[in-house]
């Protein structure tokens, strides 16, 4: 008799093609060593975070507790709760004037990183290039990759805000390119972009018949300026795929609940493949997002001024050490240049992990514009930003060349 | 500007001028400026700290008094409200509506001392009517702290 595993020693090894090409392709991990590290180490400052230091509002919680009391505990429609739809859509038309139909033209997804690769799937054949800015969220080109799509980059930097411009774009359509994907306020930059800029890429996007897919995950954390929605833009409706979610907004990252809103045909298909992979976002999550959107707008607003205050502490503070750093005005990330050192991101990461204690994200892991760059997470407690600041300060110190 | 402040320190009295500066654009010394005025102004009372005396197994007891008095003329609840409100015992107090008057928010050292306190003192105030008092028996949260928390919430050291 055989015992149970053997048979897995006759399996092909990755090299002979047991995992498929396009899997390995994806960006794994240089970085995997370095979370390996930070997980075995105490007394440590992560600044290495991407999501809120709240819990979610208890309101929202308790909507969610209710909900499994009374027993809405099973699938609800592949699309999501015909109220949640309708309030997304009035959220939407309420903040941005964007005119959606909740049946037909939204899907409610597991975060808006479901909503991403539903995209993908739905518009790309293989071979079809998504162009999308470097550094960009780590999902953004694996996503197009696991679609069959090439990514392809358009650098932006430092000296730009990290915006990226419509032109860079232009240069870089070829007849295979489908689609631009972009995301601001930005993970990792927290750049955001102004509305001139957007509508020169709704003008590029037209001319060249393509599909513009925007990840507005960070709309509501902005800083002295106001968010332009993409799908907002004149003209730019038909050809839109508008994500969104509740995770940084209303602090849900673990409730997984997001959607897409976009012309019918696009939801249709969107939802095609959801209903065969995820059937339906999870209930109580759809529940509490009714809830965030009825009545978390205070929480979203205290959140956000207290957002700003820890902002405005660690952009001034990396200044005050020595690492050059343009104004974040969204999300919850600065992104310091780390040149001074001489050391590249990931070298600079461990070491400072090793060292002082403090993570911080190396750039790299964001694509290859991001290398000289750290992604520093500002939700974290007042007290924990000064003391990293305090311990990077000593040592950029030791390290300036 | 002094709103933002006030948010600020309410929320960490120990944020330092230089930190508040920061965090609402304004120059050390305007920040300065205008919390020193605030205090002149009464609108600062005081700085402090919440703590949670029960983890030192310190014996304080406090009790919450109902307290029905009878207005006087032209003066109203105010001047017995004014005399309860000088003993050192008095952690608050309040005009509310409903079935009391008063209520007192009383910290003492035991619960004798704080029984001593209605009887000696607060019964005898000329217009006091009536006292209930309740003992307090566990506090769950004050000043907006939980005081007996989980463990928080804990999140992955890195998220990308």
């Amino acid at each position: 008799m055989k015992k149970p595993g053997q048979n897995l020693k006759q399996h092909p090894s990755q090299s002979e093609g047991l995992i498929s090409e396009r899997t390995n392709r994806l960006s794994p991990s240089g970085i995997r060593k370095f979370f390996d590290l930070l997980a075995n180490m105490e007394g440590v400052i992560s600044l290495g975070v991407g999501e809120p230091d709240y819990a979610t509002p208890w309101h929202i919680s308790e909507a969610a507790v209710k909900s499994l009391e009374k027993g809405y505990t099973m699938y609800t429609s592949n699309s999501g709760i015909p109220e949640l739809r309708q309030e997304t859509v009035r959220y939407l038309k309420e903040k941005y004037s964007i005119d959606y139909d909740p049946f037909g033209e939204i899907l409610m997804t597991v975060g808006v990183s479901e909503a991403l690769d539903l995209a993908m799937r739905a518009i790309i054949n293989p071979g079809d290039e998504v162009i999308m800015p470097d550094p960009h969220y780590v999902a953004y080109d694996s996503c197009v990759i696991l679609a069959h799509g090439e990514p392809v980059m358009v650098p932006t930097s430092q000296e730009n805000n990290f915006e990226v411009s419509a032109e860079d774009i232009e240069a870089r359509i070829t007849d295979k390119t489908k689609a631009i994907l972009i995301g601001y306020p930005a993970n990792p930059t927290g750049a955001v972009m102004s509305r001139q800029k957007l509508l020169d890429i709704a003008g590029v996007a037209r001319r060249h018949q393509l599909t513009v897919i925007s990840d507005e995950i960070y709309a509501r954390l902005t800083y002295g300026v106001e968010h332009t929605c993409f799908a907002s833009l004149p003209g730019v409706r038909e050809n839109t795929i508008l994500l969104g979610g509740f995770s940084k907004a209303y602090a849900m990252t673990g409730w997984r609940i997001g959607y897409a809103v976009a012309p019918k045909e696009i939801i249709a298909a969107m939802t095609k493949i959801h209903q065969y992979t995820i059937m339906s976002a999870p209930t109580m999550a759809q529940v509490a997002a009714i809830e965030a959107l009825k009545t978390g707008e205070s929480d979203v607003v205290e959140m956000v001024e207290d957002y700003n205050r820890r902002r405005l502490i660690i952009v001034k503070g990396l200044g005050d050490i020595g690492l050059s750093c343009f104004e974040p005005h969204g999300a919850f990330y600065a992104f310091p240049s780390i040149t001074c050192t001489g050391m590249k991101s990931e070298e600079f990461s461990e070491k400072l992990l090793m060292e002082e204690k403090v993570a911080v994200v190396p750039g790299s892991a964001f694509g290859q514009c991001g290398e000289g760059y750290v992604r520093c997470c500002y939700a974290t407690s007042l007290a924990e930003i000064e003391e990293a600041l305090n311990r990077m300060g000593r040592f950029v110190k030791k390290y300036r060349k | 500007m002094l709103k933002d402040i006030l948010k600020i320190l309410e929320n960490d009295a120990r944020t330092t001028s230089q930190q508040i500066a920061t965090m609402t654009g304004t120059p050390v010394s305007e920040v300065n400026k205008i919390i020193e005025q605030a205090e002149k102004d009464k609108i600062i009372l005081k700085y402090k700290t919440v703590i949670n005396w029960d983890r030192l197994e310190d014996e304080q007891v406090w009790a919450l008094i109902e307290v029905r008095v009878k207005p006087e003329p032209e003066v109203g609840f105010d001047s017995i409200a004014e005399r309860i409100a000088r003993f050192e015992q008095v952690r608050s107090l309040f005009l509310a509506s409903g079935t009391y008057d008063l209520l007192v928010v009383v910290v003492g050292k035991s619960e004798h001392k704080v029984a001593d306190f209605v009887s000696q003192n607060l019964a005898h105030i000329e217009g006091v009517q009536g006292t209930v008092t309740h003992f307090v028996l566990k506090r769950y949260k004050d000043d907006g702290e939980i005081l007996e928390g989980g463990e928080g919430v804990k999140r992955q050291p890195v998220i990308l």
